[in-house]
């Protein structure tokens, strides 16, 4: 009963309207709506099952629209779905289309449109990198179609009828709601990927069901939108037309930005403060959920030192935090003694004991575990810190080693390319790894599983009790419970050694409004976004 | 002289394929692979994507499909990063930039370069010369990473009169900063040269006595010793007109450009074999042809050389 009430709650809030751009008082729109926002890098592809970048998401947001959205804050909003229900067992999700929603050629939207492109994404022919999305998602025979043991047409998931979707799940997934505003779950229209082949996502042949359409796109110098005079809710769009430009270079990017030439950029490392200073309603810092830590190898490639949980304890208490994140990276991060990032949805911030004691009284203790361990300055622990090619993962190690050696531990870095890096981690070939982990979807699950045994996780961290609380945390009414008891056995067995919260630092230029500032995402939608006059 | 050509076209054949074998191994020698990333593939996962892009085939048999593909429809195949992109169309939309601008830079550096050179060897020792050696040292010393960032904040930021990046075929403006950024390195070597080289020249024997004969000084700059003093640059424009038509990373990544040197850089560091290999087959045949042009060249320009 209880759970038929939450999912009738549930139900009714996505019943409220999705508006698209709404307009502040006493903001006077400027005669162009242009929007002209950053990419680091090209656009690899504008097809949403194929898609593995955050860039790409940014991109794709724009030209189409899943069954629900994310508001400013992070918060899951109606997107084509205006509502759902969720069977008592929570195995079943019902999802109610909104019928007017149509495709950029003028075709109506359909349940069909959203099997479709899920069965795309676990089609073994398909190739997708992010069928393990939908393994994540526990959709019924997801992972069976993956192997290649089922067709694709078997997949839990039914248009009932043109505007009804039904998914089945193979256990109840508390987060799964939140993992339809992923790209990879985004509809795709048949008919057009039939026609154009591998061609489709080419601009004049993409079609889409977002609020904007792909117009031009000039392979890492530009991508261009303009806005889809079909989308269900094009009366409330403001924007006419979306840029994204590529500058492979923050500093460069920093110059067009003052240039005029782009509306919002990535602050490099280290010039926050500055430019808080001189353009201080220009420069934000807002929450990024993503972690980031020096993984220990615990597996039996691992040094059998590190085995140790003193001296894995010794060396989290050495770290000054407060100097990485206020002298070294100055963009408004966070110190962090745990993995899931703290302003995640839901998340209550567990109370990590290390975290309350002062530097002075980490680093004693850290002095006195090491002695007792036999390591001391003239007797140093050697160990080696294994990082990929950048500037800021070289400044902080080479921190972590001034701060290390006094303790008793030299550090060796180990600078490698990213992909010699990742190879080395996957293989347990490292003894410390630099390592960071960006949320799928808001919530703590998405940090937590990764230190499952059965997880990402190449320190092959191996823990019963912390598999367990993760299952039980499933089907909790209050899975927070789990996740701090999930934490703390990160915080005593120390797999890895948190350093800090990502923030994300951005120039964005005051006329831009309507970007979700508070998204720990950084998921934003131009349908919701306007320009003010100049 | 075409026997020459013909030999030299002979061995170009099986230099090509060489090359393919030798940059293939290599490729799949180094450590990660293109599927390679941050949030490690389940194993299914990643056995699709092989299976689709042929990689758990037996290395041989990837390499004879490869040449094969080429051979036969002149197919570069599918990148592995960009996947509704092939090779062939990678390097169609990137190609076209990088020889605009290139080759903008090359006239550039050839025609100023030349020209200062032989102008600073004519009037050695006067303010000509100075001024001349002065702008090449400083154009050498200033290397396109250095120079890049100048020009924008010059022409960009100060005056406002060029875009700080990105690239049109329209519009020239997007032309100007890379082609001096790339340029001016390659004229100060240019001017360097032909200056050395004129002043060897110019106090040759044959110089001497066409001055003795009379004849007027401006035919005997330009008959008797430009000719000859060309030489030396001529075996320098060889490679530097192939590295600056397939492309500079910097002014790429400066100017986001779109071009294929940045290609050929990102395809090695995401290991995405095809189009590492598209580009380097390409640079590779380009290396070949104009090494033979330039040797042709040579031989043009002086007659004592044969073959």
């Amino acid at each position: 009963m209880r759970k038929f009430l939450i999912s009738t709650a549930i139900a009714t809030t996505f019943a409220l309207p999705s508006l698209a751009a709404t307009v502040a008082e006493g903001d006077e729109l400027a005669e162009t709506q242009e929007y002209n926002f950053w990419l680091l890098d090209a656009i690899k592809t504008t097809d949403p099952q194929k898609n593995t970048d955050v860039e790409g998401s940014q991109v794709l947001r724009q030209l189409f629209e899943g069954l629900m959205n994310e508001d400013e804050k992070g918060a899951m909003v109606p997107g084509v779905a205006t509502d759902y229900t969720v069977s008592e067992d929570g195995l079943t999700y019902t999802f109610n289309l909104r019928p007017e929603a149509k495709w950029s050629n003028g075709e109506p939207v359909t349940a069909g449109d959203f099997v479709y492109g899920w069965q795309r994404a676990v089609d073994p022919a398909n190739a997708s990198q992010y069928a393990w999305f939908m393994e994540l998602m526990n959709i019924v025979n997801a992972s069976e179609i993956v192997a290649g043991d089922m067709a694709p047409d078997q997949l839990g998931v039914t248009a009932v009828d043109d505007n009804t979707l039904e998914v089945k799940l193979t256990k109840p997934t508390p987060y799964f709601v939140k993992m339809t505003s992923h790209t990879t779950t985004f509809p795709v229209l048949k008919s057009v990927v039939d026609e154009f082949g591998d061609d489709w996502t080419q601009p004049g042949n993409l079609v889409g069901n977002g609020a904007f359409v792909l117009t031009d796109h000039n392979l890492g110098v530009t991508i261009t939108m303009e806005k889809n005079p079909e989308y269900w809710d094009a009366d409330n769009v403001i924007l006419t037309k979306m840029t994204g430009i590529t500058v492979n270079d923050q500093n460069v990017a920093l110059t067009r930005y003052q240039a005029g030439e782009l509306d919002r950029m990535d602050i490099p490392a280290g010039q926050y403060p500055r430019l808080k200073e001189e353009f201080p309603d220009e420069a934000v810092s807002m929450p990024y959920s993503c972690s980031y830590a020096y993984l220990v190898n615990m597996s039996d490639k691992g040094r059998e030192e590190l085995q140790d949980p003193n001296i894995r304890r010794a060396l989290a208490l050495g770290l000054n935090r407060d100097i990485i994140v206020e002298q070294v990276l100055q963009g408004g991060q966070r110190p962090s003694y745990n993995w899931t990032h703290w302003a995640t949805e839901g998340f209550e911030m567990p109370e990590i004991e290390m975290a309350g004691m002062t530097q002075e009284d980490r680093t004693a203790e850290a002095k006195r575990l090491l002695e007792e361990a036999g390591y001391t300055p003239d007797n140093p622990l050697n160990l080696t810190l294994n990082y990929n090619t950048s500037e800021d993962h070289k400044k902080i190690a080479v921190v972590a080693q001034q701060m290390w050696k006094p303790l008793g531990v030299n550090l060796t870095l180990n600078n490698m390319e990213w992909k010699v890096h990742t190879d080395r981690m996957q293989n347990q070939d490292f003894e410390l790894a630099r390592y960071a982990w960006c949320a799928d979807y808001n919530e703590a699950s998405t940090y937590l599983d990764y230190f499952r045994s059965t997880g990402s996780n190449y320190g092959e961290f191996n823990n019963a009790e912390y598999d367990a609380l993760l299952d039980e945390a499933v089907t909790s009414d209050n899975p927070n419970e789990q996740y701090t008891a999930a934490e703390q056995i990160l915080a005593a067995e120390l797999p890895l050694i948190p350093i800090y919260h990502y923030a994300n630092v951005d120039m964005i230029k005051p006329y831009v409004k309507g970007l979700a500032l508070e998204n720990v995402m950084d998921n934003w939608y131009g349908k919701d976004m306007y320009i003010t006059a100049h | 002289m075409f026997g020459f050509i013909l030999r030299r076209l002979a061995v170009a054949i099986p230099t090509l394929l060489l090359l393919i074998i030798f940059s293939f191994l290599l490729m799949h020698a180094a450590p990660g692979g293109p599927f390679t990333q941050e949030r490690g593939l389940p194993p299914q996962v990643l056995a699709n994507l092989e299976a689709k892009y042929g990689l758990d085939d037996p290395l041989w048999k990837q390499i004879v499909d490869y040449v094969w593909g080429i051979l036969r429809h002149f197919d570069f195949g599918p990148s592995f990063v960009y996947p509704d992109r092939t090779v062939n169309e990678i390097i169609a939309a990137g190609f076209p930039v990088t020889l605009t601008y290139g080759l903008l830079s090359f006239i550039l550096a050839v025609v100023v370069g030349v020209c200062l050179g032989a102008a600073a060897a004519i009037r050695q020792n006067t303010w000509l010369d100075y001024l001349a050696v002065g702008i090449s040292i400083g154009a050498q010393v200033l290397p396109n990473f250095v120079m890049a960032p100048i020009l924008v904040l010059i022409f960009t930021l100060s005056l406002g009169w060029l875009p700080g990046g990105g690239w049109s075929f329209d519009n020239p403006d997007y032309w100007i900063m890379p082609v001096i950024a790339l340029g001016t390195s390659y004229m100060a070597s240019i001017a360097r040269i032909t200056r050395s080289s004129m002043l060897e020249v110019l106090s040759s024997n044959h110089i001497r006595t066409a001055r003795a004969k009379g004849l007027p000084e401006s035919r005997v700059i330009r008959k008797h010793a430009l000719k000859p003093a060309l030489l030396p640059v001529i075996s320098y424009l060889g490679p530097a007109f192939v590295s600056m038509i397939t492309g500079s990373v910097v002014i790429d990544m400066y100017f986001s450009t779109g071009g294929i040197g940045k290609s050929f850089v990102d395809s090695a560091l995401n290991r995405d074999y095809a189009v590492m290999m598209g580009v380097t087959i390409l640079v590779g045949a380009l290396t070949i042809l104009f090494s033979l042009i330039v040797d042709i060249l040579y031989a043009w320009i002086d007659p004592k050389i044969r073959y």
